[in-house]
């Protein structure tokens, strides 16, 4: 009875979440493979532990080789990442990143000049700084100002799960799991956005409530 | 895609050979500011809290309009639609006093959910779950996918559905820095 149950359900949310892939990759019609499609969001302390490091990844299932070399960062595109501190997740804070010239430009953190789902970008905040867009197959290029440090461009996707199998118990081909399982995301990679700021810049102690957005002009 | 690239390639360098030529007949004439461009209104496309919850969460029709709801109005637009799908996807939910491993029943789980951000912890480790910590913050190795489908398929003490609560890929397929920028190099 359970199990019928289950795979019925999954025969129905097959429906529902086959396009779909995980983490956050093509997650919806109007972002899936293009410039604003973040795929994965991570915020942990820094090997500083003084800091937060943020990550903000987009242009997810990018091949080794030309699909990488090829992949830019949309100049049309603010990646902001918000920073709720008061516990109404509402942004206090937001960190905005631009990429603009070959260049990734940061503001922030800084309070928004408004909340929500418009954004201008907040060019007079304190704290701001820009890093050289590492190139794909060079070093990892990063750049540090007032205590934050800041790097973009193409990375190893970080995401590990085996999409597939998931889509095949989803869709009620399968009943369970493989063991081992095959990591859907090998060898592919990500455009990043890697910024790492002082706690004493967002809060200081406690816990913030945090997402990132993608927004274009 | 690869012919759209080719395409665009073609464009691109067609105006590169334009404005070159076109350089040519104006030089220095300082009427090229193209330094970074910062104004315009830019307008929500995709958001993203905790990993996999639009995905899985969501139902389709409504993906894009979840991308577009502020986190302080997403559980009251969207609890429901969580409770009904997680109960679907995990039929158990549906008894009553049914919970997971952090004592969350469908209503109490899905309302965390439904918020969907990222809570993080600026006192210490921050971790999606660490067998010890809950939802202090994403560390790039976390298995948040295994994490997410114990709480989903595992039950109270995470021993249901032991096909359905482990994907079996447990670490990325490269390592992590243990330094600034943290991800590893691409392939």
């Amino acid at each position: 009875m359970k199990k019928s149950k289950l795979l019925v359900a999954a025969a129905v949310l097959g429906i529902a979440t086959f396009v779909a892939i995980a983490a956050d990759h093509i997650d919806a019609p109007a972002v899936q493979g293009g410039t604003s499609d973040i795929t994965d969001f991570y915020a942990f302390q820094g090997e500083n532990t003084s800091n937060i490091a943020f990550v903000a990844n987009v242009q997810g299932l990018l091949a080794a080789g030309n699909d990488s070399q090829n992949a830019t960062f949309d100049e049309n595109v603010l990646i902001e990442f918000n920073i709720d501190n008061t516990g109404d997740n509402v942004e206090d804070l937001v960190i905005q990143a631009i990429a603009q010239d070959g260049k990734m430009y940061v503001f922030g953190p800084t309070a928004p000049a408004q909340t929500g789902i418009n954004s201008t970008i907040v060019t007079n905040a304190a704290s701001q700084l820009e890093v050289d867009i590492t190139p794909y197959g060079q070093s990892a290029i990063t750049a540090s100002s007032g205590g934050m440090m800041a790097f973009a461009g193409p990375r190893d996707d970080p995401f590990f799960m085996d999409f597939a199998q998931y889509s095949q118990i989803i869709s009620g081909n399968a009943t369970s799991f493989n063991n081992p399982g095959a990591d859907t995301f090998a060898g592919t990679n990500v455009l990043s956005i890697v910024i790492e700021v002082p706690k004493s810049m967002i809060g200081g102690s406690g816990t913030i409530n945090t997402w990132v957005e993608s927004k274009r002009r | 895609m690869k012919i759209n690239n080719i395409k665009y390639f073609a464009i691109v360098l067609g105006l590169l050979m334009v404005t070159y030529n076109c350089s040519n007949d104006d030089d220095n004439t300082n009427n090229d500011p193209t330094g970074p461009d910062f104004t315009g209104t830019f307008v929500q496309q995709d958001q993203m809290g905790r990993p996999a919850v639009n995905t899985v969460f969501v139902s389709s029709g409504m993906k894009d309009a979840f991308n577009l709801t502020i986190p302080s109005q997403q559980s009251g637009a969207f609890q429901a639609m969580f409770q009904n799908n997680l109960q679907a996807l995990s039929p158990a939910y549906a008894n009553p006093g049914d919970t997971n491993a952090l004592g969350l029943d469908a209503a109490a789980f899905t309302g965390l959910l439904a918020t969907d951000v990222l809570n993080v912890s600026l006192d210490g480790t921050t971790t999606f779950f660490d067998g010890t910590n809950v939802l202090t913050g994403r560390a790039l190795a976390d298995d948040v996918i295994t994490v997410e489908l114990l709480l989903i398929f595992g039950g109270e003490d995470f021993s249901e559905n032991p096909g359905l609560s482990n994907d079996n890929v447990d670490a990325n397929d490269k390592a992590f820095l243990t330094s600034f920028p943290y991800l590893a190099t691409p392939w």
